[in-house]
């Protein structure tokens, strides 16, 4: 199993969670956070005087899938997420030891 | 003839009231212009100060303020004080009555208690005026002391001294509604405050940067400006004072119609004069505009055309926007510009009488713009002094960093966002 990480442009958030219902992804955790990458922040003006917004907001999402479909979810959010613009995001993928479906006490891949 | 008699005069209590309730509405405005154009951390503070100012002004001005502005007697300088108003009485309807028809004007045409109502909602729209300037750092009961002093005695003693019929009035100074007696006065107290209390931190860097601290709900601050727009119409148009005869009708309706177009021209320039400058459309430029165009037509919102009143406001709106900068550059530190709308504009406002008015002198404009402004400063800051050296008046660094609604208030505006016990979060 893995955890797939993807941090994208938060309008482009709908358009991610369709291709991942396309290919079969049974659910997502959705967080909105913020940050920076190369990208680097924006200047804003209030009442005459610049400032810099550091961290952009960004929305981070989860998805916990099974070996086989990895790959699959990886072009789908890589697609999906893509703007060609500067900001698009990140995508991590990380190893899963353990997964447990809390209501019927499953573990492992049928826990997804 | 007794029932026209008695037509007009509750016809014109009836004007008073109405517009004492619009120009009441202002104070809502207030709030919410204010509670937009801080952060979130310091909004339930100062919604407590507006609707406590508010209150703390009504009781001054029922206990001493009122027969300070309008007395029995004075000479022109210091009144005759007394303190019969708050235990009330109004006009006898048979002396009313038994007034010359001819003179009806000049003798009793309204009821007493409408015209304190009338008066006592003009000294909380003064006072409001300061707590914007002095948001996001300043204690809350160290302000509310001054509105005590300022809504009892600083602001009527002005008062009087134009409207109560003292040396001002006599000199021929024109202040119609109260570009002078009341934004400009009100202005003047937050300024003295801000000076003693200093800047919100970080809001100066050492080499004189200005960080802007945007406000956190600019949806309200847009709607306190519209409500302060519509309480305008009675803050100038209750000002006429008699809507009972055709005269005053049309002179009512040109109120009326020029306030509007002054607002309307204000917003118009300060929106161009900020795309010009910053390159952007500064919506808070364009609200602080709204107002600046309204203060500017205060002090005579009846004699120019609509064209005129339009123009005056408009010059407001571009007044504004250049003095809010100034004042940052000077490192005065206004959250709201509420220096910059009532008292630069104020003064602005004065100074058009003398274009607008054939009766008005450039001279008699100038000699009470002065008055009023230094009156206000000065008694302002020492009163300001004093609380400072007593209780202070400023909140700890930590205090402010927190937020002053923490630390003067024990709650918070918007506490989901913390997750109390119970919230779900």
């Amino acid at each position: 199993m893995k955890l797939v990480t993807a941090i994208i442009k938060p309008f482009k958030l709908d358009d991610v969670r369709e291709a991942l219902s396309e290919i079969g992804v049974q659910g997502i955790t959705v967080t909105e956070v913020k940050g920076f990458g190369r990208q680097k922040g924006h200047t804003e003006l209030y009442r005459g005087a610049e400032y810099v917004v550091d961290f952009l907001p960004k929305v981070k999402i989860e998805v916990a899938v099974n070996d086989d479909l990895v790959d699959q979810v990886l072009e789908a959010i890589a697609k999906a997420a893509n703007t060609g613009k500067i900001g698009d995001g990140k995508i991590f993928v990380y190893s899963l030891e353990q997964a447990v479906r809390i209501r019927t006490g499953e573990t492992g891949p049928d826990a997804l | 003839m007794e029932a026209i008699l008695e037509t007009k005069y509750a016809l014109d209590t009836f004007y008073f009231l109405m517009s004492g309730a619009l120009v009441m509405w202002m104070a809502a405005g207030f709030a919410m212009l204010e509670a937009g154009l801080v952060r979130s951390k310091n909004t339930a503070e100062i919604l407590t100060k507006n609707i406590a100012l508010f209150a703390i002004a009504c009781i001054m001005y029922m206990v001493m303020g009122y027969n300070i502005m309008y007395p029995s007697d004075g000479n022109g300088y210091i009144p005759a004080f007394d303190f019969s108003f708050m235990f009330g009485g109004d006009n006898a309807a048979a002396e009313v009555l038994a007034q010359n028809p001819e003179e009806w004007y000049d003798g009793t045409y309204y009821s007493g208690m409408a015209d304190f109502f009338f008066q006592v909602v003009f000294v909380a729209t003064a006072m409001s005026i300061v707590s914007g300037a002095v948001a996001e750092r300043m204690k809350l009961w160290s302000f509310l002391i001054f509105a005590v002093v300022m809504t009892g005695f600083i602001y009527p003693l002005q008062g009087y001294w134009k409207w109560g019929g003292g040396f001002l009035d006599e000199l021929g100074f024109n202040d119609f509604a109260g570009s002078g007696v009341v934004h400009l006065c009100g202005a003047a107290a937050a300024l003295a405050g801000v000076l003693l209390l200093g800047a919100r931190k970080g809001k100066y860097g050492p080499n004189g940067e200005v960080h802007p601290i945007p406000g956190a709900n600019l949806p309200m601050a847009t709607l306190g400006t519209f409500i302060l727009w519509l309480g305008w119409f009675g803050f100038n148009g209750g000002s006429e004072l008699i809507v009972s005869n055709v005269d005053e009708a049309n002179a009512v309706a040109a109120v009326f119609v020029n306030t509007n177009a002054a607002a309307a021209g204000g917003v118009v320039a300060a929106a161009l004069v900020a795309r010009t400058l910053f390159g952007k459309t500064d919506l808070t430029m364009t609200l602080n505009g709204a107002l600046a165009g309204l203060v500017a037509i205060t002090a005579e919102p009846l004699a120019p055309t609509p064209l005129v009143a339009t123009l005056v406001g408009a010059a407001g709106g571009v007044l504004v926007v250049f003095s809010i900068l100034l004042l940052d550059k000077l490192r005065i530190d206004d959250p709201v510009g509420a220096i910059s709308v009532h008292g630069v504009v104020g003064m602005w406002g004065l100074i058009a009488v003398a274009f607008t008015n054939e009766e008005a002198t450039l001279t008699a404009q100038l000699t009470g713009l002065f008055t009023i402004l230094v009156w206000t400063f000065v008694a302002s800051f020492i009163v300001w002094m004093v609380i400072k050296a007593v209780m202070g008046i400023r909140v700890s660094e930590e205090e402010e960093f927190e937020g002053v609604d923490l630390a003067e208030c024990g709650l918070e505006a918007y506490p989901e966002f913390t997750g109390t016990k119970g919230s779900g979060i």
